[in-house]
């Protein structure tokens, strides 16, 4: 029953909420926050002030205190100045979505929101949230007419594409009596891998026995030659002696056409492990081969992706189990 | 808890500094010399980055402040125990505040001790250090939320924000509806600063008043003003002694004056500072008035004390002859005397009797007799005995106002004269800078008045017998050696008055528009603004609509989008422009090259020409720097010849 009605007022909630915030879905694209999405309301300390200058008011109509009259209308003066500077401190700040690194399922995904500030005053003392949650960190500054990046870290718990919930954009700028705040939820996500699993076995690439995963070759590839460095390459292979030296970036390549080849196959781990726990253990192998700088493929039901090696190819591989078995609208990443 | 940055500290202490300094001259000199103490200690932990004093302590020396208070005053009730305990507890909360919280809670406590500093005193000085301590105060605020800056671009940006709640502050002063207070009971001491005559008068009294150089009242008279023989302000009136001190009689009041008025009339407007007292120092003898009352003994009356700066329209006829008809109660009041006390001079009023023929000579009698005792007139008479107007006369001959006066009117009793002290002003000053008369506590006076069939009652000032320049160049010039005088009583230094009476002129002003701002003011000020109804729900309007009006130029302020496109921005925001009124928005993600190709995709008509411009814009924007001069003429110019068709 309680819980219900938990239910009931959490969707009324939600209801007012979208109805006084005019808050939508994601948006794309830079979000301006105009005149109409920032509200503005006094803080505890706002409120504690309002009071002593009610009381300062009765003393003053008590007293006949003309002075006192003018002491309080000036400072309430002040307070009301704070409004309009809390709310300019928002207004006409623009909002576009940033970058955000794909992270490993339990890590805290870091959005980077970008903003760009094309007043001529600086953005004072702004803090950014997840809507709902509490503010994190001591606020930053966007200097006039320019951009600024800030990240904010959303806990992730499943797999797929993580969209950015909508966030909450506040200043108390400049005495602390006024918050102005702004909710937006720009149209941005975050990959985010399957945990890699901490009790997988070794992965062995000597041996054909070992289920999941097949090996080919031996023994370690001559060194053939160097090339051009791509950004690709892993950095294992990366000719470091000639960086060192102020050479150029070059690649070495190795006979054989890589070093050891793995397979990574769904279909040899054991049939009892479920999904999440395949996924998971194929996520730690991938992880290690490629820091081990196997050349490794990998096979999913549906999806192969033949054996290669380099940040790219980690992360294609990586990306797959992330969004294995996921409904395409998720699966897909927008354009 | 995040600990105080020490420009915090510093703003924080020098906020509450000026708060409480204007507060060391009324707080009890333990009280006052604690809390500069207490601001020294926490200053120079902020300044070493020690630890704070431990709770215990504190405790301590709040159990102090409490206690010193107590001992000053022996209640914590009424506004000088309460503004002794807000001091105190100020310093002491500054000594544990080391959190932001606790710091906005001490900012609070600052602004409403800037408030209590107006009990005392309300005059120009102490306004610019409330407007100085109130800049602290933001520049506290804007420390405690923002990141640390120096001092002077802080200052800066407190009194940016104090200039713009200017304006709000003059329509809320101007217009929020006046309430004449108080509200409530005030404590009894609520107006134990102000200073002036009282209804009693013991020898020394007067001496004691008119050591201040305050001003009692001001006086702006329509044509020219009396004479100075005849500027006697009628105060309290005197009758009954108990051989020490003098008290009123009874007295009646009435709606209306009950004498006839007659001789030359002298309009004028009296500005009276507050005293709390009913009596109003009317000039002697006040005509009808609306609002007033007139005593039986001639004094005119308010019906509540005067506890704010009063303005009155007021006639006076002193040639007026007042009193034939007098009650013969009132002249028996006026006929006793303490039995057992001061016989020499009762013997002296027989004597006086005797040597009249008929009852109106002896008043002329006895001041011949006061002018040839050689009577000294001083501020520090020597002390006298018991039956003190015996030693007066005849022993010490040294005396004030007071004692003159005192002296007379024994004397006149004992020759069977009625007679009685009437105390108040004499004198005053035009200012030569606005010409109104200026009448301080120094004027303050003190002299007889008998009662004659024929003539009723008649003034005699006993002190002009052996003072006469008292009554013609005030008390500076009647006083030999002027050195106990206030120094802007003194008359010897020409400089020093003529700043004086600029000082005055101003300061008349600032009360007459800023302090005496009140209900009838306000109602003068909306009348002059054409609005005749001026019941308060016209002036709620009007200050709503000054109100709105402020708050529109704030909020235009506020949005206005400060043009920060260059000139290549421009260009291209003008040719997009063109091109979506043409139907071919371009999409928020898009950039220059991405809409020009899916433009030549999807309009390639509309979008002819279009691809050299979005490219020139890219590399323009994009490219290495600087541009080059050719090609930004070239964006320029093709940009503006652009038609999307």
């Amino acid at each position: 029953m309680t819980t219900r009605r938990a239910d009931i007022v959490t969707a009324i909630k939600a209801r007012l909420q979208r109805w006084l915030f005019r808050v939508g879905g994601p948006e794309a694209g830079p979000i301006t926050l105009g005149q109409r999405r920032i509200f503005v309301l006094p803080t505890g300390f706002g409120l504690a002030l309002a009071l002593t200058l009610l009381v300062m008011l009765l003393a003053s109509i008590n007293y006949t205190l003309s002075l006192g009259f003018a002491l309080t209308f000036l400072i309430g003066g002040v307070a009301w100045v704070s409004i309009h500077h809390a709310f300019r401190n928002l207004v006409n700040l623009t909002v576009s979505p940033g970058r955000s690194a794909a992270v490993f399922c339990g890590e805290a995904a870091r959005f980077g929101v970008q903003f760009h500030n094309t007043g001529r005053r600086p953005r004072l003392g702004l803090q950014l949230w997840p809507s709902g949650g509490a503010p994190g960190d001591d606020g930053f500054d966007i200097a006039p007419q320019a951009g600024a990046v800030h990240f904010v870290a959303i806990p992730t718990r499943q797999r797929g594409w993580l969209q950015l919930p909508r966030l909450h954009l506040e200043t108390r700028h400049p005495l602390g009596l006024i918050r102005a705040w702004s909710l937006f939820q720009p149209d941005q996500r975050c990959l985010v891998y399957p945990t890699p699993a901490a009790d997988a076995p070794p992965l062995h690439h000597d041996g054909d026995d070992h289920p999941g995963s097949t090996a080919h070759g031996r023994g370690r590839d001559d060194f053939a030659g160097l090339r051009h460095h791509q950004t690709s390459d892993s950095p294992r292979h990366v000719a470091w002696k000639s960086v060192a030296r102020g050479g150029p970036w070059r690649t070495k390549e190795f006979d054989g056409g890589g070093s050891q080849r793995v397979w990574l196959d769904w279909q040899h781990l054991p049939p009892g492990a479920g999904i999440e726990a395949r996924l998971s253990r194929l996520t730690r192998w991938v992880v290690d081969a490629d820091a081990a700088g196997l050349e490794y493929g990998l096979r999913l039901p549906g999806v192969e992706l033949p054996p290669a090696t380099g940040s790219a190819h980690r992360h294609a591989c990586l990306a797959a189990l992330a969004l294995f078995g996921l409904p395409t609208a998720h699966a897909q990443p927008a354009s | 808890m995040p600990s105080l940055r020490r420009d915090q500290v510093g703003w924080l202490l020098a906020g509450a500094a000026l708060t409480l300094a204007p507060h060391a001259g009324h707080l009890p000199p333990a009280i006052s010399a604690l809390c500069a103490l207490l601001l020294v200690w926490r200053g120079l932990i902020a300044q070493r980055g020690s630890r704070l004093p431990p709770r215990t302590l504190l405790v301590v020396l709040a159990a102090g402040v409490v206690g010193s208070v107590l001992l000053e005053f022996h209640h914590f009730f009424g506004k000088e125990p309460g503004i002794a305990l807000l001091a105190g507890l100020l310093s002491l909360k500054l000594l544990e505040t080391d959190s932001l919280r606790d710091a906005r809670a001490a900012v609070l406590l600052s602004l409403f001790m800037q408030l209590g500093q107006f009990l005392y005193q309300q005059d120009m000085a102490i306004a610019a250090l409330a407007l100085l301590g109130t800049l602290a105060s933001i520049g506290t605020l804007l420390a405690l939320q923002g990141r640390a800056e120096a001092v002077a671009p802080r200052a800066l940006a407190a009194l940016r924000l104090l200039l713009q709640a200017l304006p709000l502050m003059l329509v809320l002063f101007l217009l929020f509806p006046r309430v004449q207070g108080p509200l409530w009971g005030l404590p009894a001491d609520a107006y134990s600063a102000v200073s002036g005559l009282s209804d009693n008068m013991a020898p020394g009294d007067i001496a004691r008043v008119s050591e201040s150089a305050e001003i009692a009242f001001r006086a702006a008279f329509e044509g020219d003003p009396p004479p100075p023989a005849e500027r006697y302000w009628r105060g309290p009136v005197l009758t009954r002694f108990d051989g020490r001190t003098w008290r009123p009689g009874p007295s009646r009041r009435h709606g209306q004056p009950f004498y006839r008025s007659s001789g030359p009339a002298y309009p004028y407007t009296l500005t009276l500072e507050p005293h709390n007292q009913h009596w109003l120092l009317a000039l002697d003898f006040p005509g009808p008035a609306a609002g007033l009352a007139y005593g039986d003994d001639f004094r005119l009356l308010s019906r509540e004390p005067v506890r704010s700066r009063l303005r009155l329209e007021l006639v006076a006829h002193p040639a007026t002859p007042v009193g034939l008809d007098e009650n013969p109660r009132t002249l028996q009041e006026a006929l006793k005397l303490p039995p057992g006390f001061n016989p020499r001079t009762r013997a002296l009023g027989e004597q006086l009797r005797a040597a009249a023929g008929r009852a109106d000579d002896i008043p002329a009698l006895a001041i011949r007799h006061f002018r040839d005792s050689r009577l000294a007139y001083t501020l520090t008479p020597a002390p006298l005995g018991r039956d003190d107007v015996d030693s007066f006369l005849f022993d010490t001959r040294q005396g004030f106002c007071e004692h003159f006066a005192a002296a007379f009117v024994v004397t006149m009793r004992a020759a069977g004269v009625p007679a009685r002290v009437v105390t108040g002003y004499q004198g005053g000053e035009i200012n030569p800078v606005d010409g109104t008369l200026v009448v301080r506590q120094s004027d303050a006076h003190a002299w007889a008045e008998v009662w004659l069939a024929t003539k009723g009652w008649l003034r005699v000032d006993p002190t002009a017998a052996s003072a006469p320049r008292r009554i013609d160049g005030g008390l500076a010039a009647a006083l030999p050696g002027s050195a106990r005088l206030p120094l802007l009583a003194r008359s010897d230094l020409p400089w020093l008055r003529a700043l004086r009476d600029r000082m005055d002129a101003v300061n008349n002003r600032w009360n007459q528009w800023v302090l005496g701002y009140n209900p009838a003011r306000q109602r003068e000020l909306v009348a002059s603004l054409g609005f005749g109804d001026t019941g308060w729900q016209s002036l709620i309007a009007l200050m709503a609509g000054g109100c709105a009006v402020v708050m529109g130029g704030l909020t235009l302020w506020a949005l206005r989008r400060v043009s920060t496109t260059d000139a290549i921005d421009r260009s291209w925001l003008r040719v997009c422009r063109r091109l979506a009124a043409a139907g071919h928005p371009r999409q928020a993600w898009e950039g220059p090259s991405n809409y020009a190709s899916r433009l030549a995709r999807e309009a390639p008509e509309a979008a002819a020409g279009l691809a050299p411009i979005a490219a020139d814009y890219a590399r323009l924007r994009y490219g290495p720097a600087p541009a080059d001069a050719a090609l930004l003429k070239r964006f320029h110019h093709s940009s503006r010849k652009f038609r999307p068709r």
